[in-house]
């Protein structure tokens, strides 16, 4: 069975397509219009563009790196300061500007520790980004001055003359800057994919050692690729600096890089649009998911593992390939595979969610008592009922899970086989 | 002079500690083309598993079964879920392990908790293995274990004792070290399995073409590479401190160690281990910055000047960047390594 | 006298081996040459000393009258040097269209440009297409590369391989595992892309090497036997002995 699909190009239309985001864009503070919702939105378009920016060294480059938020946090670092510097007077800079001294940063430190870091590829390319991000993130407990120690930097962006009504104070008018850039970002990120370097990116990703006998220094595609995702990386940190109006040192944190990594990858690297659902993702996971469950990080690695085991081109994979199924006509024969699995997968959850809080609470529970509830159900850790009931919803989740997993894949195998013979009659034709 | 023997002793310990650790990753590394990032996990989770059995049957018995327990798990692992993204490429493998290292340590907090645990050392290994009087009248002298108090102290007002001690656990940390490693040595050179793993970590195709089972050898020395990360950790953690940041300080280390060392290198993992423990213990133990160089070499400063906090950073505080400052100019002048292999 | 190639006293050693012991050739412009010899003669190991893949121990490769030994793949390439390899060597996860069009855009200027777009670059995109009804793959212009059968990647290697429009063309066993008509198709496919250039090729196929070069080099142990017409090779003594033996029953049985 091939391991590679092939995707006919999807023709909805470039403008079809970019208009109805930009609508998306405009329209969304207006259907989720709480103060919560407003943050939450703010932060996936930072979010977007980072992993975005990820995304061109990860994806287009096969360069994987574990220090990328190195360039989004410096980049934050310099845009708070050049806005302190715009409160004081001394930078004649209008507010809405200061994130593209955050790309310059970007772009100064990429030229600065990319000339290092791209002379390896592979998993030395890797260690000596992971290498860096600790050096920078050991140098800010140590500079004071730039990385404001223990409590960071402040600014504040309400400062300036405000144009036609807008001083940035309000949340909305940040979102709708945000977006601004994020739809800019979003569209150059896009055409760079189009042009020879962005394409010659790709091929030194499939094979570098053919790049050098058509002419090109690997080194010099991989080092120019690195500078370009740094000025988006450092437009998103220069946005964040605005967003949040305080940036402290765990921005160049190895566990930030590490959150770029899995999202961009859970997402999808191997399509344009799979890190724009990787930052959604992101933002929703670390604002919303977090206030859920203590063990949301230990779920999401389990998700990533498997993610990397089954589906290693991420979420945008899962869904080109439906739609590829259904453009074939044959998706709505799967709906009953797909619902037996979902049902499955969350009786495993709920009983594996409910053994993993009782866990945490046992840690906790001296001052809380033995009990605790959970999905509506009140379960006692010193109570062997209790686990005994977790442990067997969680296994019958899982037996099931795998019986509707068998069932599904042979009919996918079928449908595939389909497809293949599909595209073989038509090419014929 | 004391000093200076004891934290040479010190930096040799924890460079050992160092390459115990950095010599199953290149081991896997050389052998399987993955890089574990896992490996740390499992030197965290030794730690974990050893402190939990010793409260049940003592410590030197959690010596022996912590390792067999997390090294059953790399097997486990290997054999379940990295045997599965092989043939997707060394990315995904380098992902998989990736994603490994952040579930151990999210099932460590979930299980442990996220504050540090105490896992004292056993009775035998409390306290100094020796101490070292440096008497101003007499001399160096030796005293094998902890020293009593009327040899510390003099009455006389002239003349000046120093006794420092060498912890026990920094020796029996080299001593296991320096077992291991011969063991190792001895098995990959000496037995046949020795035989087909160096075989196999250069041509498997061969190797398997011959009748040996790969995947099989594979599932081992993941499983003997995670053991001695384990094994490691059941020392490590007793001679310092058991939490679950211990991974990632340990872990970013010895990746620098293994690129700094030269990818694949045994040797040059060993040189690499043994110059950064060095450096950095004696780097923590200095308190000097530029201003005291300046106050000893009698160059005046300005009050600006001695307020800058570049100059006035010491050396104990710079230590932590050091590993990575030798990465950045390892990478700068000679980037295959101290005695790694050219590319060709 | 310049010549498009020149191999002068070439030597390389791995450590303590020496795999290549002496070589001198000297290729004239336009001129075909097959290079044949026993497996591990050093034939593979000499294209890549040649292509900069390898630098040489001693010795020097001069392209056109420059020395080229010791300069980096790319820049070779760029002073009109292209190979292809013996195990298939291209972009699998581009198009077709996209991987002769990669092959092309450095020898148009284009350089790292990310200031324009490659739907625009009519040169680049009109010379992909020529590049494709060349070598008879324009039915498959949207295929991954991955997705070929085996002599449809031979055929885009080639095409990549010509799309520079280098003057001094290396070829690495280009029919390695195909069939008789495969490789019969193939090297008419060769000869019509390569007409006016200087060929190389490494060879194993008697036939083929008798029928298409000009002159043919036998390199045994890292040396060359002889280096002379087709004719003259096969009737030469110690070349019969070393090597060809049944191969020469082969050639004159079934060579087309």
């Amino acid at each position: 069975m091939k391991t590679h699909y092939q995707f006919a190009p999807l023709n909805i239309g470039r403008w079809l397509t970019w208009g109805l985001f930009a609508l998306l864009l405009v329209v969304a503070p207006m259907v989720f219009g709480s103060g919560l919702s407003l943050t939450v939105l703010s932060q996936m378009g930072i979010a977007i563009i980072a992993c975005l920016s990820y995304n061109i060294l990860l994806g287009q480059g096969g360069m994987l790196s574990f220090g990328h938020a190195v360039y989004t946090g410096l980049g934050s670092f310099l845009a708070i300061h050049a806005l302190n510097s715009v409160g004081n007077g001394s930078l004649p800079l209008p507010v809405s500007l200061v994130p593209l001294v955050g790309g310059l940063a970007g772009v100064g430190f990429a030229v600065l520790f990319g000339y290092v870091t791209t002379r390896k590829s592979g998993t030395t390319f890797a260690m000596i980004t992971l290498g860096l991000g600790e050096l920078v993130f050991a140098l800010s407990l140590m500079i004071p001055e730039f990385f404001g120690g223990e409590g960071g930097v402040s600014g504040n962006r309400v400062v300036g003359k405000a144009v036609m009504g807008v001083s940035f104070g309000p949340q909305i008018q940040v979102y709708y800057l945000i977006a601004c850039y994020t739809f800019v970002a979003v569209g150059l990120m896009f055409a760079f994919t189009r042009t020879p370097l962005g394409r010659m990116l790709n091929a030194v990703r499939d094979n570098p050692e053919r790049v050098e006998f058509v002419g090109y220094d690997t080194q010099k595609v991989r080092y120019m690729a690195f500078i370009i995702a740094g000025f988006f990386a450092g437009i998103s940190g220069g946005l964040a600096a605005l967003n949040f109006e305080i940036v402290t040192a765990e921005v160049v944190g190895a566990a930030r890089s590490g959150g770029y990594l899995l999202f961009t990858f859970l997402g999808g690297a191997t399509f344009f649009f799979g890190p724009i659902i990787g930052g959604i993702l992101m933002v929703l996971a670390t604002v919303l998911l977090s206030e859920f469950t203590n063990a949301w990080l230990l779920y999401l690695g389990l998700v990533f593992l498997f993610m990397v085991m089954y589906a290693p081109g991420g979420i945008a994979s899962l869904i080109m390939m439906n739609l590829r199924v259904a453009a074939f006509g044959r998706l709505r024969q799967l709906w009953v595979s797909y619902l037996a699995m979902t049902v499955t997968v969350l009786v495993l959850l709920a009983g594996a969610g409910a053994m993993i809080e009782m866990v945490y609470h046992m840690q906790l529970n001296t001052t809380l008592g033995s009990q605790l509830k959970f999905l509506g159900v009140t379960l006692d850790v010193k109570n062997f009922n209790s686990w005994f009931g977790s442990a067997f919803v969680m296994l019958t989740g899982l037996g099931l899970f795998e019986v509707t997993r068998r069932q599904f894949l042979v009919e996918w195998g079928d449908i595939q086989e389909y497809i293949e013979k599909e595209i073989k009659r038509r090419e014929n034709l | 002079m004391e000093f200076f023997i004891i934290s040479m002793l010190n930096g040799l310990s924890y460079g050992l500690l160092l390459f115990m650790l950095s010599s199953g990753l290149t081991l896997i590394f050389s052998m399987m083309g993955v890089l574990n990032f896992a490996h740390a996990s499992f030197y965290m989770l030794g730690a974990y598993v050893g402190y939990t059995v010793a409260q049940f049957v003592g410590f030197w018995p959690a010596l022996l079964i912590a390792p067999l327990v997390v090294g059953g798990l790399g097997a486990l692992f290997e054999r379940q879920c990295l045997r599965k993204v092989h043939r997707f490429g060394h990315v995904p493998e380098l992902l998989i392990t990736f994603g490994l290292s952040y579930v151990i340590v999210e099932l460590v907090q979930l299980i442990w908790g996220r504050i540090a645990v105490e896992f004292r050392p056993p009775e035998l290994l409390q306290g100094p293995a020796f101490t070292l009087i440096n008497d101003s009248l007499k001399g160096l002298s030796l005293f094998w274990g902890t020293a009593p108090a009327e040899l510390c102290s003099t009455a006389d007002a002239a003349v000046r004792i120093v006794c420092s001690p060498f912890p026990a656990t920094r020796g029996f940390m080299m001593l296991v070290a320096v077992i291991m490693l011969a063991s190792v040595w001895l098995l990959l050179t000496r037995t046949r399995i020795g035989l087909v793993i160096q075989a196999a970590l250069t041509h498997p195709e061969a190797v398997e073409s011959l009748g040996h089972n790969v995947p099989r050898v594979f599932m081992l020395v993941f499983g003997a590479g995670s053991a001695l990360a384990g094994l490691a950790g059941v020392i490590g953690g007793s001679t310092f401190l058991t939490e679950p940041a211990m991974a990632a300080t340990v872990g970013s280390v010895i990746f620098v160690v293994v690129v700094v060392g030269g990818m694949g290198s045994l040797s040059g993992a060993f040189v690499a281990s043994v110059l950064i423990g060095v450096i950095q213990t004696f780097a923590v133990a200095f308190d000097y910055s530029l201003i005291t160089l300046a106050e000893q070499t009698g160059v005046p400063l300005s009050a600006a000047v001695a307020n800058n906090s570049y100059i006035k950073l010491t050396l104990s505080q710079v230590a932590p960047i050091l590993p990575y400052l030798f990465l950045v100019l390892i990478l700068i002048f000679r980037p295959r390594g101290l005695l790694g292999k050219r590319e060709s | 006298m310049t010549y498009a190639l020149e191999l002068k006293d070439l030597r390389k050693s791995f450590g303590k081996t020496e795999i290549i012991r002496g070589v001198n050739l000297a290729v004239n412009a336009g001129e075909r040459v097959g290079i044949i010899g026993p497996n591990g003669a050093g034939k593979s190991t000499l294209f890549n000393l040649i292509s900069g893949r390898f630098e040489p121990s001693s010795g020097d490769v001069l392209l056109g009258g420059q020395r080229i030994n010791g300069k980096k793949p790319f820049e070779i390439n760029r002073l009109g040097l292209s190979r292809s390899f013996q195990i298939t060597n291209i972009f699998p996860k581009l198009s077709v269209f996209e991987n002769l069009r990669c092959g092309v855009l450095w020898s148009l200027g284009y350089k790292y440009t990310f200031l324009k777009f490659l739907a625009d670059l009519d040169d680049a995109n009109d010379r992909a297409d020529e590049l494709m009804k060349m070598i008879k793959l324009d039915k498959k212009r949207d295929v991954l590369a991955i997705n070929l059968t085996y002599a449809e990647q031979r055929a885009l290697e080639i095409g990549i391989t010509i799309a520079g429009g280098a003057g001094v063309i290396l070829l690495d066993e280009p029919t390695a595992g195909m069939s008789r008509s495969e490789t019969s198709r193939f090297i008419n496919l060769i000869k019509e892309v390569t007409v006016g250039k200087t060929l190389l090729t490494v060879e194993h196929d008697m036939g083929v090497v008798f029928g298409l070069a000009d002159r043919i080099a036998v390199v045994v142990y890292g040396e060359v036997l002889a280096f002379d017409t087709p004719d003259a090779v096969r009737a030469n003594p110690r070349v019969q002995e070393a090597y060809l033996g049944s191969h020469v029953a082969d050639a004159q049985a079934g060579s087309h």
